[in-house]
Order: structure tokens, then C-alpha cells, then sequence
């Protein structure tokens, strides 16, 4: 394990502060980061991907799991169904989802058939930016909302029925049983969902890079660019390293915010 | 168990179904559409006045095998899979079982270390194996790719064996040395056979997180691309049934293995992300 990941670790401090050119001990390529606006871009796309996607997937994931609750005549298959997309990759989902929007694609095609609209609509190309984030927050939402259903799911089935059927005794309505019973108690799977998907939408790269290339620049992206394109491993590993560290942070910081709760004490 | 079917209650049935049928179809439709996608004869593809292409061929996906020549890659991508099992469980597979048998010192420490690796951002470590690789001699390589992978997939597969290994009682690998078995006999004759289900799920989940890894798999290998590198470089360029034909065989062998692993793999979730 320490081969594996530990001397990768210090191989990309190592790389990080190494001058490129001259081998030397250095801040340069942190520097040169700073001073090109598609890194900020890049931290701000991120970071906007993760802001909007990630609240998206929790609601829904929650909503499915409560209904899902609600055991039914064919709720394991629509469990299984719900889970397929854990299996399939960002690039085939991408691909999915650009099979939907694209201009030849299923949505155009309806909307034109049924005459709602007289030419395509576009998602995809630099000029339409604000349609790509939102094809990439579909496709998002579609691909990696299963893994937060997992955990909530799980966390949902241990609530013991004794608490909601002595909230039933009292006269608790559904909002007052979801706010003092269920909310408290799925906090810790609640927080693990939101630390994996966190992690994962810093990492976010398959379907950006699918879907808009590098009009939508993100923290992977650049990596990816600098290491591919500009053969530039140097500041390729600045770039992971501030991925690592912003990894880390918010994971510190959500340990530090949701701490759970206990009914009994 | 319910006598009398109350009006509220048909009510939230009627509501239940359509809300499952809606998630359903959410999952299900873009599935379908890319298969018909796939095997569309382009022709009725660029037409935006056909609801939905009804004429099939499977000339995409041969083009884009034979023709592209996306059978290597798609053959890459399952050498990778297969060396990243193999050697994942070649570690993984004792340090799960000693996890589950044995009492050492520092367990929990390494309990919690495996556990906190598995979130590990797997891009930081793409970047230094291309420089180590260079040093060593496996620059483009498909082992290098799976040892990459091997790194990723570890702690998932060390975290699964030994809950898997937990739940078999020692009491019956004791029997089995009790009648003369040594240790190693006792493990591969007993525990290993009746871990076998949950060791396949756990097979088909290094499968599928290898089959579909892209980042790593771009950066590592230039010339013997991986299935999802070469889509990632070429998809930019190629025609869109190619690029549907490549969706299509992406999906494909994932959802084969679930359907007959689904069981199993959602405990191997389950157990992946306790």
C-alpha cells in the first residue's frame, strides 16, 4: 500500500516544486498557475459543478430512498434499476446524454416534430456555455446520484421501526417525523454521501471533457492538459496537488460540521 | 396483512407507482435511446422529421470496431481489468483475511488507513506513476496501467474480502483443522468456497471500476489506449453514430454482470461504502 500510494504522494510534492526547466527547488510552477486564467476558471467551474449538482443529487436521492421505503409490490426492481448507472462510466454516460441533446438528438427531435420549436436547440459549442454546464449537471445527476442513494438508503433502513411507529402513537405528522426521526438519524450516512460525492465532483473530468472540452475548464481537465498536451508533468502536478489539498480540506471540513446527533443519549 | 383498501390509501398507491414509474423511465429511456442510437442506419439518424430511427444495422459498431480498429482497445481495456483482479486480489484477498482472523498490532490504525485511502483522489497519483514509470521501464504499458488501477481498487477489495471473510465462523475453518486439515488446507476447502459468490461480486466491481477508469488510463497510455482513452481522444472528431456505437459497447459488458451479480453487488456496495 505504501508503494502504491504513499511514494506516488511524495513523488507529486516532489514534481510540484520542481522548476520544470532548471530542476531547481522552487514556487514557479504554483506561480505560473496563478497567473493564467484558466486555472481560476478551472477552480471556479469546479467548485460551480460541484455547488449545483451536488445538493441535486442529495434531494433526490433522499426522495427515492423514502419512496423506496415504502416497500411495494416491484420496488427491488426499481431499486436495481435505479442503481444501473453506478456501473457505467463519466465518458459512456457523457456519451448518453449527448445522444439525448445534441442537435440530431431525442429532445430536439421531439420538440420538433410536436412543432413546439422551428430549429434545434443547442447544448453543445463555446457559444452556448451556460447549456453545457447544463447538460453536464444532467448527466451528472443521471450518472452519480445512485452512489449517494446507496448510502442514504442503507442509513434509512437502520432507523428501527420502533421510533416511527411510537411517533405514530403521538400524533406526529409526516414533516414532524422526517425533521425529528429520520433527518437526525441518517446524519452520519448523510455525511459520508456527501464526502464521497464531494471528493469525486473535485475530481470531476469523463463527462466535462466529453461534453464540452475545455469550454467548461475544471481541476482534472487542466491536469490532463497540462500532462497530455503541454507534456508538462510539473505543473500537471501542481494541479493534482491542489486537488489533493482541497480534497482533504473539505473533508476535514465536513467531519467538522455535521456531527451526528443522537436520539438517545 | 390489509383487509380494507382505505381511498387515502389507494390514493398514495396510485402515487407510489407513478413516482417509480417516472423513476424508472429516468433511467431506463436514455439507456434505450443510445442502443437505438447504436444500431441506427445513419441516414435515418440525421433525419430530425423521424421520430425515432426505425431502420437497424449494425454497421456502426463494426465500423468503429474493425474499420477504427476499437477491438484493440476494447481488448487493452479487458487485459487491464483482468491483471488489475488479479493482482488486487493477490493483496488484497490476505491482507482481508488477516484482517478478518487475525489479532495484530496497529489494526485499527490500518482499519482506519484502508478506509480513508478508498477516498483517496486517484487523479493525484496519475501524474507520478507517469514520471516512476519512465524511470522503470513501464511507460505505456498495460500492466502499468493495472497496477495504477490496482492502487485505486485495493482498499475496496481489501474492505470486501475481510467483511466477506468475517462472516464465515472460524468455528467451521477449527472443525476442519480439528480432522487434520492444516491451515491453508482449511482455508482453500472450506472458507474460500463458501466466499466464492461474494468474491465474484467483488471481482466484478474492480472489473467495472477498471473497465470504466478514464483519467489514469489517458495519462498513462499513449499509444495502447484503454476503451474509454480512446474514446475521450477520438470521440471529439468522430461521427455521432461512431460516438454511439462506442457508448453502446461501454455500457454493455457492465450491464451484463450486474444483471447476474445484482444481489451480490449490492451488499459489495454496501459494504464498500459502511
Amino acid at each position: 500500500m505504501g508503494v502504491f500510494i504513499g511514494y506516488p504522494i511524495l513523488e507529486t510534492i516532489r514534481l510540484a516544486f520542481t522548476h520544470p526547466y532548471t530542476g531547481e527547488i522552487s514556487l514557479y510552477n504554483f506561480q505560473r498557475l496563478s497567473r493564467d486564467f484558466h486555472f481560476w476558471n478551472a477552480l471556479k467551474y469546479t467548485f460551480l459543478l460541484a455547488g449545483i449538482v451536488i445538493p441535486i443529487q442529495v434531494t433526490l436521492a433522499l426522495g427515492v430512498s423514502l419512496l423506496l421505503l415504502r416497500r411495494f409490490k416491484g420496488s427491488n426492481m426499481v431499486l436495481y434499476i435505479f442503481l444501473i448507472p453506478l456501473t457505467i462510466s463519466d465518458v459512456a454516460a457523457a456519451l448518453i446524454w449527448y445522444n439525448i441533446l445534441t442537435g440530431n438528438g431525442y429532445l430536439n427531435r421531439i420538440l420538433i416534430n410536436l412543432g413546439l420549436l422551428k430549429s434545434p436547440l443547442h447544448f453543445f459549442g463555446y457559444q452556448y456555455r451556460s447549456m453545457e454546464i447544463l447538460a453536464i449537471v444532467i448527466t451528472e445527476v443521471w450518472r452519480a446520484t445512485a452512489i449517494v442513494f446507496v448510502i442514504i438508503f442503507a442509513g434509512l433502513q437502520m432507523i428501527g421501526k420502533e421510533y416511527l411507529e411510537a411517533a405514530d402513537v403521538f400524533g406526529a405528522s409526516t414533516y414532524q417525523k422526517f425533521r425529528y426521526i429520520i433527518l437526525p438519524m441518517i446524519k452520519p450516512s448523510l455525511q459520508t454521501a456527501l464526502i464521497i460525492r464531494t471528493l469525486f465532483a473535485m475530481q470531476i473530468f469523463g463527462v466535462v471533457w466529453i461534453l464540452a472540452g475545455r469550454d467548461i475548464p475544471i481541476l482534472a481537465g487542466e491536469t490532463y492538459y497540462w500532462q497530455i498536451e503541454l507534456k508538462n508533468p510539473n505543473v500537471a502536478a501542481a494541479y493534482s496537488l491542489i486537488i489533493a489539498c482541497i480534497s482533504i480540506f473539505l473533508g476535514f471540513l465536513y467531519i467538522k460540521l455535521l456531527k451526528p446527533e443522537y436520539l438517545e443519549r | 396483512m390489509y383487509v380494507k383498501m382505505y381511498k387515502g390509501e389507494a390514493l398514495k398507491m396510485i402515487l407510489t407507482y407513478a413516482l417509480a414509474s417516472i423513476i424508472v423511465a429516468w433511467i431506463l429511456v436514455p439507456l434505450g435511446l443510445i442502443f437505438i442510437s447504436a444500431f441506427a442506419v445513419p441516414k435515418e439518424y440525421y433525419n430530425i422529421r423521424k421520430l425515432i430511427p426505425l431502420a437497424f444495422t449494425t454497421e456502426n459498431v463494426y465500423t468503429l470496431l474493425f474499420v477504427l480498429k476499437a477491438w484493440k482497445s476494447t481488448l487493452n481495456s479487458l487485459i487491464v481489468a483482468g491483471l488489475t483482479i488479479a493482482i488486487s486480489f493477490a493483496l488484497g484477498l490476505p491482507t482481508g483475511y488477516s484482517l478478518a482472523r487475525f489479532m495484530f498490532k496497529g489494526k485499527d490504525t490500518f482499519k482506519l488507513l484502508i478506509i480513508g485511502l478508498r477516498m483517496f483522489p486517484v487523479i493525484v497519483l496519475a501524474i507520478p506513476f507517469t514520471v516512476i514509470y519512465l524511470k522503470i521501464g513501464l511507460a505505456d504499458t498495460l500492466i502499468g496501467v493495472a497496477l495504477a488501477h490496482t492502487a485505486m481498487s485495493l482498499p475496496f477489495v481489501v474492505l470486501i474480502t475481510s467483511s466477506l471473510f468475517s462472516g464465515i465462523p472460524v468455528d467451521y475453518e477449527e472443525a476442519g483443522m480439528v480432522f487434520g486439515l492444516s491451515r491453508f488446507e482449511a482455508f482453500f476447502r472450506i472458507t474460500l468456497p463458501l466466499a466464492l459468490p461474494g468474491l465474484a461480486a467483488a471481482a466484478i466491481f474492480v472489473f467495472i471500476m477498471s473497465w470504466n477508469e478514464v483519467f489514469i488510463a489517458s495519462v498513462l497510455v499513449l499509444v495502447n489506449r484503454t476503451l474509454p482513452a480512446d474514446i475521450l481522444v477520438s470521440a471529439l472528431n468522430a461521427p455521432d453514430p461512431l460516438k454511439f456505437a462506442a457508448g453502446f459497447i461501454m455500457v454493455l459488458p457492465a450491464m451484463i454482470f450486474v444483471f447476474f451479480a445484482r444481489k451480490y453487488l449490492i451488499q459489495v456496495w454496501g459494504i464498500t461504502i459502511r
